[in-house]
């Protein structure tokens, strides 16, 4: 009884006294938010390995189909190859849908385990952490696809022996739309993000980014006339189709058309993500 | 110091928190107390700043918790047990939540000591048990070493010697002047922790009392009586105007309302009746919670919900 009394005296004294505390952390900035995520990007291996893979097999596939690539026949999930280009990245449709699902899980686990509360708590603009996870996501994805693109093109145009244009890299258009390819992983990148964030789902996401990626271009161009053309042309993965082609068919906007409807598509879904961030609870 | 004034949450059609205002003090532990689905969770994410107030609001150290410029320096939050990656370390974990703050990686490691996961402080998260995951997520929340903790059922499907460890962590957390605010719905644990309570259902404040009194909240006592001769202790004391009730199963039981125990005994002394055993029965905190909670309880009784209509209509 003894210990219990004097303990309760003890703590009405320390109360009206100012703890002492350490003098710890400076105010959350956008940069030290950033800081957080890149930390968190590389300490889970799945992350460093998949965006690796992402950009191997763009290199891997881009060499396959070149090697075995010909005009009636270009890529699974494409139109027929019109030039080497197309066989080239022919492997972007496998490595979207990794980057595609390891966004939305870059997203969509720590709604799941609840890490992503914690975050907001510690943080209290939540929009700095949808913003450093496009930064530190989008850039990674951007740096390793890139990387990727040059890797499928060269090695790519190296095995290819076919009857089809082929190009070198000065000529023109052709580093545009290598460079374009790096461009696009990463706004699928951003694109994943930012539909974590607005269905806080991985499994949501994921299905979500398969229908906008996969689905669309098919059942889009089902639609009757030249509204389903228009339609399709205007669909993510067209436009990144757009830019990343130095042919231009008709099937396609132009580049600058495509890389402008494709910015468009991120940061639109981005500034959405944004708004419902700060107005729902989280 | 955390105070919440006039706060309203509405889900929908749903009330979670209705009109709820309370001072939470440094220095002591304060229990947040309520049956399940009375509205205790919500309360702290509003005050965490993760779910908008329909009305009022909460302040965490004199501000909205959003609007420090440091938020982990002046709340330590712990609301959801393993909100970690499970492919991520500890540390890493730990790194990642002080970067955003700019907390030095030595601090890591000083609050990893803490609660004692400094040897698997390396290894994946995911293979934490549900009781070191729940060290970590305190560790978390000491990570700025803020003036509030604040922690949503931190006992929760821990052993005994983690709800030891809690315990006595969070006196030492309050005896060093700190704001500890924690949830529970069990008053039996709380009741050995906390100093101060705050007690609510169906987001209404029921009681913002001290231990002391909330004790003195309880019925009137009762004295219990053993004794072979019941029928001339009802004689003696119904004499005095006080209640003997007996007790169901054993016949030699009895329960005296209205008079202390020295005065039962000696009035026994004196008529000379056998006595095998006289207690003063004190209600527990955790029956006199009950008492109070008992028509907050969500899925108690179905006419509870129909009687608060009928109300709210008057």
């Amino acid at each position: 009884m003894n210990t219990i009394t004097a303990s309760n005296i003890i703590d009405t004294t320390n109360a009206s006294a100012p703890i002492e505390r350490q003098r710890l952390g400076r105010r959350v900035t956008q940069w030290s938010v950033t800081k957080a995520e890149w930390i968190k990007l590389r300490s889970v291996r799945s992350n460093v390995v998949g965006i690796a893979a992402a950009a191997l097999m763009l290199v891997l596939l881009g060499v396959l189909f070149s090697a075995l690539g010909g005009a009636e026949q270009g890529p699974p999930g494409t139109d027929a190859a019109t030039d080497s280009l197309s066989l080239v990245f022919g492997g972007m449709t496998l490595s979207q849908l990794i980057i595609g699902v390891l966004a939305a899980l870059f997203v969509g686990s720590e709604y799941a385990s609840g890490l992503i509360r914690t975050m907001f708590g510690a943080v209290g603009r939540r929009r700095y952490v949808l913003r450093a996870k496009a930064i530190v996501f989008g850039g990674a994805t951007w740096l390793a696809v890139t990387i990727g693109a040059f890797g499928a093109f060269f090695a790519g145009n190296a095995v290819y022996s076919g009857d089809l244009a082929s190009y070198s890299i000065g000529d023109p258009g052709v580093l545009r739309a290598v460079l374009a390819a790096g461009f696009y992983g990463a706004c699928v990148a951003l694109i994943g993000i930012a539909v974590g964030f607005l269905l806080r789902s991985t499994a949501a996401a994921i299905g979500v980014l398969l229908g906008l990626l996969m689905l669309a271009p098919v059942l889009v161009g089902l639609l009757p006339g030249s509204l389903g053309d228009t339609l399709t042309k205007i669909l993510p993965s067209r436009a990144g189709d757009a830019m990343m082609s130095v042919t231009s068919p008709d099937t396609l906007l132009s580049p600058w058309l495509g890389f402008a409807v494709l910015v468009a598509w991120v940061v639109g879904l981005l500034a959405i993500a944004g708004v419902s961030l700060r107005r729902r609870d989280a | 110091m955390i105070e919440v004034t006039s706060l309203t949450k509405r889900y929908g059609e749903t009330v979670a928190v209705d009109d709820l205002s309370f001072t939470v003090r440094p220095g002591i532990v304060t229990g947040f107390l309520g049956p399940n689905g009375a509205g205790k969770s919500t309360t702290m994410r509003v005050i965490l700043g993760l779910d908008n107030p329909s009305e009022g609001y909460a302040t965490v150290n004199g501000r909205q918790l959003a609007e420090h410029a440091a938020p982990l320096t002046e709340l330590g939050a712990l609301l959801e047990a393993k909100a970690v990656h499970p492919q991520r370390s500890a540390r890493n974990h730990l790194r990642a939540l002080a970067a955003t703050t700019g907390i030095p990686d030595r601090r890591v490691d000083e609050v990893l000591g803490m609660v004692g996961l400094d040897e698997v402080a390396n290894g994946a998260a995911g293979a934490f048990s549900l009781g070191m995951g729940q060290r970590l997520g305190i560790a978390s929340a000491l990570l700025g070493d803020p003036e509030t903790v604040m922690l949503d059922e931190p006992v929760n499907g821990l052993d005994p010697e983690g709800i030891l460890w809690i315990r006595n962590l969070l006196k030492e957390l309050a005896a060093e002047g700190r704001t500890v605010f924690v949830s529970s719905h069990l008053m039996s644990e709380m009741a050995l922790t906390a100093e101060h309570f705050i007690i609510i259902g169906r987001g209404r404040l029921i009681a913002d009392v001290s231990a002391a009194e909330l004790a003195a909240m309880g019925p009137q006592r009762q004295v219990l009586v053993r004794t072979p001769h019941g029928d001339r202790l009802r004689q003696v004391l119904a004499a005095d105007g006080v209640q003997v009730t007996g007790d169901g199963g054993r016949p030699d039981v009895f329960y005296v309302t209205g008079m202390e125990s020295d005065v039962i005994g000696r009035r026994l002394l004196e008529d000379g009746i056998e006595l095998h055993e006289l207690t003063p029965q004190h209600e527990s905190l955790e029956g006199i919670f009950m008492g109070l909670t008992q028509d907050a309880v969500q899925y108690h009784a179905h006419g509870a919900h129909s009687s608060a209509t009928t109300r709210q209509a008057a």
